[in-house]
């Protein structure tokens, strides 16, 4: 008597549970090592579009240490039998190996394994989520947008054929109940019942003329209950009810993002690098929240281009500058590809704040006029120089272009700007930026 | 084998990839021996196919089919999951439950010599252990730990519904650090009075009507006289109600604890009953594998002497299995403790040896059985009657500690050196032997600790005593978290004393913090 089965097709990912309660458990560690990641330059060499690939996270043990009471490990008499003896005779001294029995037991290990770290890999998603946790967009998503549709299977009532696996069985029985109501079938209890009856007087020996008509009739009327029984099924074909799915198309939100970055002679290699990381984490944080993202990028000295994405961070081209002609870039691209009542418009700009004489009145303008309107949210970075960090702090202080935007700032609360210095920075800047605002 | 009258039967089969048909196949085969040959006496068997992620699955909850969820199982898999991409460790061939019917799940990548070797291994020689030695039979219930698990994880799930995810964790956590002190080691607990059953029974067919379980909690579990003075005998009444000393934290606190919610209690009792479950494994890991082992390694030989297995699929299952009963030394970087299987293993292969062919050492070391020829009676008797510790000492023969070259080394804290007190000597055996087993004893591999007192009327402090032997404290940090957990389930202070075993002298006191 044996039986095997077969589970493989059985789903996995039964710890999943225990999997999220644990980085529940250990997630002020976890977030608190996945920011250090990102501060420290774990998106160094990857592309913008590479979604991030999950990352290797490095935990201390206090905190999801399974502590229960058990013996130091060093101390007292102990006797220990090892396998394997090749020269010791009774009597031989052993010198202790370093380490043990130096201490007074306060170096024994916690947790009884002997780590102190634990080191595991967060899936893509756990990753992206810790990264942005408690942030959100600003401005709300534009949702009824005629165009791209996205099918999806909606529940939709009951129906008469189907898989197995589909089977409405509360339904089908109520079906089969009243189906049987209502021929009158039988049922087992009423048989049961004969069948006593039959039994009683058949184990009887004399019986009267009328007990004997009265156990014919019961056995006439056994045999029809069992006719009966067998003409209707319990369950019939026509009690089978299904779950339905139907198709039905659900509009998926969509997004683009604009990135603009000054490329002229000002932006060195430490500049670009600072406005990559930037660009990235708004990247990755667009697309936790839309299905489907597009990105662009505009570079420009005293001209904008749209280039690819390695042209942008790598091409070299120098020249003046006149971030307006960005603007106007961007504008353009706005109004042959990107219809606004379909796409979410994002912008962020990255700049060393230099700008070409008055054209940082044009670019306020444009903004105002133009870009504002239209966008979901805009984004300025601007990257000052190391020796400069205490312009961080004197958000009033700055050149054209800077006190051109604060402009732009106190006009439109979709627009938002930041300074940073260094790599540290942009992560914090980047959190400031999307802080989930208080309703007031 | 005798005269066989017909020509060596074909085997069963000669590609390394197995399918279910050939799995029957041998699987029959294999019954016919353990059966007719080995009279085993085992649970129906379930044999499933599992893929490796379900295997790492299976890994993180215990090996048990059905868990409630807690975060600890998750930090069990992504460590098992990490180390196994790593390739630090591979994974088991097989897992098998102690349940009627009896389940294994075998690998898919297993080759079918592998298959073979796994189920001869697991369907039958950890089975027939399960299902015969006493520890099992009288400590756990094969037939309703599905059931159980099913009750435990849907309660579990239930309450974090509830009362959310925290508070539950809070109190399983605290559960988890107590379920080594969690069982009854030496007698069954007290049988539930009748009104407690009523409870019990209650409170899990219907988890809403909690007022009405909670007074009859109270009135079964804190109804006590109310005197202010305690004299003497009142004071030994008082610990007699309580069911004092106690050995069973989790059961006393369940019973006990002025402040849990009966579906705390309830959290507490799934714990305990899980710990009690899983405790004859834990006084049985020579014996199980060691039978394990010597069942499968009967089978192969048998099965290869039938003609019933290739040469080549023989060598790939001799090969595996000296691998898992490999012993490295002392010395060897591989070694890390005494392996289970190779001394389990080891030493039914010596009872069976000293049956059939005993020397005059073991004439003298083992009058009851040596030279008898019956080995199979000798090991089926050991099987159902010994634990390791027990077996250990009856059973380890003069030959196989020479084989093994074991010897003991004594490290005293006082001393300067570890000194080597015992070899595989005239001398040395019985020594050996006491204080191998005696490492097998859990009353000496976990700490001793009990609940000693505590005055529901009173303070209502809770005293604990550690037992000390060998003066060897506790792990100070591990004490603390744990008493800190022992607080919550309280709600009012805790405080363990270390008293010496030999002198009864105090040798330290903790409270919680």
């Amino acid at each position: 008597m044996h039986h095997f089965i077969d589970r493989r097709q059985n789903p996995i990912g039964k710890s999943l549970g225990n999997r999220q309660r644990f980085l529940r458990r250990a997630r002020h560690h976890i977030k608190e090592m996945v920011d250090k990641s990102i501060m420290q330059g774990a998106i160094k060499g990857r592309s913008v579009k590479d979604i991030a690939t999950g990352e290797k996270v490095t935990i201390p043990v206090h905190g999801i240490d399974e502590p229960s009471f058990v013996h130091s490990s060093t101390g007292g008499v102990r006797q220990r039998v090892f396998p394997g003896n090749k020269e010791f005779v009774v009597g031989d001294y052993i010198k202790r190996s370093k380490g043990d029995g130096s201490s007074d037991g306060k170096q024994a290990s916690g947790d009884g394994e002997g780590q102190d770290e634990f080191t595991f890999t967060l899936t893509s998603e756990e990753y992206l989520e810790l990264l942005f946790e408690g942030l959100e967009l600003p401005n709300l998503i534009k949702k009824n947008m005629s165009n791209s549709m996205n099918i999806r299977m909606r529940r939709a009532g009951l129906v008469n054929s189907g898989t197995p696996a589909n089977l409405n069985l509360i339904r089908t029985m109520r079906h089969s109940l009243g189906r049987r109501i209502a021929l009158k079938r039988p049922n087992t209890t009423e048989l049961k019942r004969i069948n006593e009856e039959i039994g009683e007087l058949e184990a009887r020996d004399n019986l009267t003329a009328d007990e004997l008509e009265l156990l014919e009739r019961l056995r006439v009327r056994r045999r029809d209950m069992k006719r009966k029984r067998n003409a209707i099924s319990f369950i019939d074909p026509v009690d089978l009810r299904y779950h339905a799915r139907t198709p039905e198309l659900v509009p998926s939100p969509k997004a683009v993002v604009f990135c603009l970055m000054d490329v002229s002679g000002s932006m060195q290699e430490r500049e670009k690098e600072l406005a990559k990381r930037f660009f990235l984490l708004l990247y990755l944080f667009l697309e936790q929240r839309y299905e489907y993202i597009e990105i662009v990028f505009i570079r420009h000295t005293q001209y904008a281009l749209e280039v690819d994405e390695d042209t942008f961070f790598y091409g070299k081209e120098t020249g003046g500058t006149v971030v307006s002609t960005a603007l106007e870039k961007m504008r353009s691209i706005i109004r042959d590809r990107y219809p606004t009542n379909n796409w979410n418009i994002y912008g962020a700009q990255a700049s060393d704040g230099e700008n070409l004489g008055n054209d940082s009145a044009k670019c306020e303008q444009l903004l105002n006029l133009h870009l504002m309107p239209i966008c979901q949210h805009y984004v300025y970075i601007e990257i000052i120089d190391e020796a400069q960090e205490a312009k961080l702090d004197l958000l009033k202080e700055g050149a054209d272009l800077w006190q051109a935007y604060l402009n732009v700032k106190a006009a439109w609360p979709s627009f938002d700007m930041h300074r940073v210095a260094e790599n540290s920075h942009i992560y914090p800047a980047f959190r400031e930026l999307f802080a989930k605002r208080k309703v007031e | 084998m005798g005269q066989q009258q017909f020509d060596p039967p074909s085997p069963l089969f000669t590609k390394p990839d197995w399918d279910f048909d050939c799995m029957r196949r041998v699987y029959d085969a294999i019954e016919e021996i353990a059966i007719n040959d080995l009279e085993l006496d085992i649970y129906p068997n379930q044999i499933e196919i599992i893929s490796s992620e379900q295997m790492l699955d299976a890994y993180s909850c215990i090996g048990l089919p059905l868990m409630y969820q807690h975060w600890s199982f998750g930090k069990r898999f992504v460590r098992d999951e990490t180390m196994y991409q790593k390739g630090l460790v591979g994974l088991a061939y097989e897992i098998v439950i102690n349940s009627n019917p009896c389940i294994s799940y075998n690998i898919e990548e297993n080759s079918m010599s592998m298959q073979t070797l796994v189920m001869a291994h697991a369907a039958f020689g950890h089975n027939h252990f399960f299902k015969n030695n006493h520890l099992f039979k009288s400590w756990t219930d094969a037939a309703g730990i599905h059931d159980y698990l099913a009750f435990a994880k849907n309660f579990i799930s239930k309450c974090e519904e509830r009362y959310g995810f925290g508070p539950v964790e809070q109190v399983l956590d605290a559960a988890h650090a107590l379920m080594d002190h969690g069982v009854f080691r030496y007698r069954h607990p007290p049988r539930p009075t009748a009104l407690e059953l009523a409870a019990i029974k209650l409170q899990r067919e219907q988890n809403a009507s909690q007022q009405s379980v909670l007074d009859l909690w109270a009135d079964s579990t804190m109804n006590q006289p109310e005197d202010d003075t305690e004299n003497e005998q009142e004071l030994s009444a008082r610990l007699e109600g309580l069911h004092l000393p106690q050995e069973n934290l989790l059961y006393f606190l369940e019973k006990n604890s002025p402040i849990l919610a009966p579906w705390q209690k309830e959290v507490l009792r799934i714990v305990r009953f899980l710990a009690q479950y899983l405790y004859p494994q834990k006084q049985t890991k020579v014996m199980n594998e060691g039978c394990a082992c010597f069942v499968h390694y009967f089978i192969i030989n048998r099965l290869l002497e039938k003609g019933l297995i290739t040469n080549g699929a023989y060598m790939e299952m001799i090969h595996n299995h000296t691998n898992v009963i490999r012993q490295p030394e002392f010395n060897d970087p591989r070694f890390s403790g005494l392996n289970p299987y190779a001394l389990g293993f080891g030493m039914m292969q010596d009872i069976k040896r000293i049956c059939e062919k005993p020397t005059a050492e073991d004439r003298d070391w083992f009058p009851e059985f040596a030279g008898l020829g019956d080995w199979r009676n000798v090991l089926k008797d050991a099987w159902v009657n010994y634990r390791d510790e027990s077996f250990i000492l009856q059973f380890l023969s003069p030959k196989l500690i020479r084989k093994m070259k074991l010897f003991v080394i004594t490290d005293d804290y006082t001393e300067e050196e570890l000194v080597v007190s015992h070899i595989h000597n005239e001398r040395g055996y019985r020594k050996i032997r006491k204080i191998l087993a005696k490492s097998y004893n859990i009353a000496f591999l976990e700490p001793d600790i009990q609940v000693v007192d505590t005055d529901l009327k009173g303070d209502r402090a809770l005293i604990l005593r550690h037992t000390m032997h060998d003066g060897i404290f506790l792990n100070e940090k591990d004490c603390e978290k744990v008493l800190k957990h022992l607080k919550t389930l309280w709600g009012y202070d805790v405080s363990l004393e270390g008293i010496d075993r030999d002198t009864g002298g105090m040798m330290y006191t903790v409270s919680s913090p």
